[in-house]
């Protein structure tokens, strides 16, 4: 199904949940809503449910308007974030009530309603824990029968609100990829909700980042990731060192650096940051050779893992610097805390501006 | 409603302490014996020992009097009235109150709670003002033939005044720490509002719901204020079994007083029984909620 919300806008007494957004799932397709929390993304998604009635907008499916259909009516599969298994139901029961409620005309008989769960059980691999109750199930097993009950219904489309988020991480990666799987077999259109980028990242054919009740940048993974629209995108994505100094005349000045501001040249005359990834810093011992750099000291290195994180002060401002090496680089260079290097970076994204504060979105 | 008596789990070195102090162990649990044994026991104690003061024949016969027969009856039609009527009244009341938001939320909260902050007299002064042949209504009523004060309608309708809280202020808390998700997992699931109150709702409040209904009805059969107001005192037509009781002990007999006391005893003995049934099936149910987690 093609899920269209069109302006959709609802406030919770004083508090703006969702500020006249958009957005198209296309048939088939699974998107994650990605944002901080009280972002509005699962306002959003309660309100495609019909858990929640949008103030203003409408909700198109297949094109339909079913902006005042009951979530009855609208027939989508939910998982909720903390699962809301029915406690009293064992495993069956749970995968089973959504056929045992149907009206009588469209109803499944006993026997392959009994087959059915079997089925959906086997696909969520818990078929040997179909008489447990839900606090017998550990968390991940519990997500499962929550999957498997919204699926028992075939809804046409899946929405998940956080359905990782209560796991823990090898449990959550683990879900994740079969989730995707999952998705891969059956096609059904989804929409999950995330607060966690990688995931997010890894999951969706498309990603949709909010901020504050609104769409900061709707993309593919790889394009949202190497081409954020926003200083926010960039900030949520991943660790991010800022860079402050001037545009003028098509060049920026960032302290001792200079860099080539591609975009709107002509025009953009005033402050502004420069946006670096950590593995986008190059760290080299002698100045000279390519270019200028920052001198920076070295104050602590963490070298477990495939990279070796560096974290350096600079000797100018002060300011903290997150550069990412590998762990080949890491050994050539031989770093040591304490010592005075310079640091280059090798990408740079220009956002226009000062930022007012960590997390905090600002115009371009 | 209900309080739990939690006693912390004690380790062996304070167990080992309070052993040390043997004589005032000692003291402090006779002491609580001998409270209860005074207050509690005594009292108990001498209702049956009073009913039973001139032979299990006179015990039986003033339980097969006509009138005391007919106050055991009508205090049963009373509570089988009242409690059914605030089953359905705290049933819906905790229903809107813990899963939709409205105006006037509070107020309704705090009405709920008024029979427990009025002196039952008054709430029994107040029917017979408002239905009493002196009443707002009474002229109405009597040209209608109605009489509600100093008959059943009255007693019922006290009765069901003074149990209104217990089943809602049961349910309410109980209901609120479940939330709303399991109901909202049902709808999106394609289930009707009946389909939810009874397939997910009422199942997870199942003991809870019982557990107020054995407090009202424990409280509908005792209940001797408000009634007594609007009662009248007609023997064998307006008297509950604990109206019937003060009549018989003002009247110097005994042991058919007593008898009456002691038919209201067993009953409270009952529902202390049921009670604690239902309690150790809560705490059961919620023993097996915090099972440990099994990966």
């Amino acid at each position: 199904m093609n899920i269209h919300a069109v302006n959709i806008s609802k406030r919770f007494g004083a508090f703006h949940a969702l500020r006249d957004v958009s957005l198209e799932v296309k048939e088939g397709e699974l998107v994650a809503l990605l944002g901080p929390s009280g972002s509005g993304k699962t306002t959003l998604l309660r309100v495609i449910a019909g858990l929640e009635q949008p103030d203003s907008g409408t909700i198109l499916l297949n094109g339909e308007d079913a902006t005042a259909h009951s979530a009855a009516k609208r027939r989508m599969g939910f998982v909720f974030q903390h699962y809301a298994l029915f406690r009293h139901m064992n495993v069956s029961g749970n995968v089973a009530f959504g056929l045992q409620v149907q009206p009588k005309a469209t109803r499944l008989s006993r026997g392959e309603i009994k087959d059915r769960v079997a089925e959906l059980l086997k696909l969520v691999q818990l078929e040997s824990l179909a008489n447990r109750y839900p606090t017998q199930l550990s968390g991940g097993q519990r997500q499962r029968v929550a999957l498997a009950r919204a699926l028992a219904v075939q809804p046409t489309v899946l929405l998940l609100d956080e359905p990782f988020g209560a796991l823990d991480a090898k449990v959550r990666k683990n879900l994740r990829r079969w989730l995707r799987k999952l998705h891969d077999e059956i096609h059904v259109t989804s929409l999950l909700v995330t607060h966690d980028q990688e995931e997010a990242l890894e999951v969706a054919d498309r990603v949709a980042i909010m901020n504050q009740g609104q769409f900061e940048q709707v993309g593919k993974p790889e394009e949202v990731y190497d081409h954020p629209a926003t200083p926010f995108v960039f900030d949520f994505l991943g660790n991010v060192n800022l860079f402050h100094g001037r545009v003028e005349a098509g060049k920026a000045s960032l302290g001792p650096l200079e860099w080539a501001a591609s975009e709107n040249t002509e025009q953009w005359t005033g402050p502004a940051v420069g946006y670096v990834r950590p593995h986008d810093l190059e760290i080299t011992r002698d100045k000279s050779g390519n270019g200028p750099a920052i001198e920076a000291k070295v104050m602590q290195i963490s070298a477990a893992g495939p990279r070796a994180v560096v974290e350096l002060k600079r000797t100018d401002t002060g300011e903290l610097i997150e550069a990412e090496i590998t762990k080949a680089r890491y050994q050539e260079l031989g770093l040591t805390v304490g010592e005075v290097v310079f640091v280059k970076p090798l990408a740079m994204k220009l956002f226009a501006g000062t930022p007012a504060a960590e997390g905090t979105t600002f115009d371009i | 409603m209900r309080v739990a008596i939690s006693v912390p789990a004690q380790t062996p070195a304070t167990r080992a302490k309070i052993a040390n102090g043997g004589l005032l162990r000692v003291l402090l649990i006779g002491a609580a014996f001998l409270y209860l044994a005074f207050f509690l026991l005594l009292p108990l104690a001498v209702v049956f020992a009073q009913a039973f003061a001139k032979g299990a024949q006179a015990y039986f016969s003033a339980i097969s009097d006509q009138e005391t027969l007919s106050a055991v009856k009508l205090t049963f039609i009373a509570a089988g009235i009242a409690v059914p009527l605030n089953l359905l009244f705290g049933l819906a009341s905790a229903w809107c109150i813990t899963k939709f938001n409205f105006r006037g939320k509070n107020v309704l909260i705090t009405l709920i709670d008024l029979p427990l902050a009025v002196s039952p007299v008054v709430s029994g002064l107040i029917f017979v003002l408002v239905f009493g042949l002196h009443g707002w209504f009474g002229k109405w009523l009597d040209a209608h033939n109605i009489q509600i004060i100093f008959a059943v309608p009255g007693i019922v309708l006290a009765t069901a005044f003074v149990t209104v809280p217990f089943i809602a202020r049961e349910l309410i808390p109980f209901m609120q720490s479940q939330g709303t998700e399991e109901e909202e997992a049902a709808a999106v699931l394609g289930a009707g509002g009946w389909q939810i109150f009874f397939r997910v709702t009422l199942p997870n409040i199942k003991w809870s719901l019982l557990y107020g209904v054995i407090l009202a009805t424990s409280r509908a059969v005792g209940e001797f204020g408000a009634v007594s107001v609007v009662s009248g005192h007609i023997r064998g037509e307006t008297t509950t079994l604990p109206l019937h009781a003060e009549i018989l002990y003002n009247e110097y007999n005994f042991v058919a007083a007593f008898t009456a006391a002691s038919l209201l005893t067993l009953l409270a003995v009952i529902t202390l029984i049921v009670k604690k049934f239902v309690e150790w099936k809560t705490e059961h149910r919620n023993e097996s909620a915090v099972l440990p987690e099994q990966a």
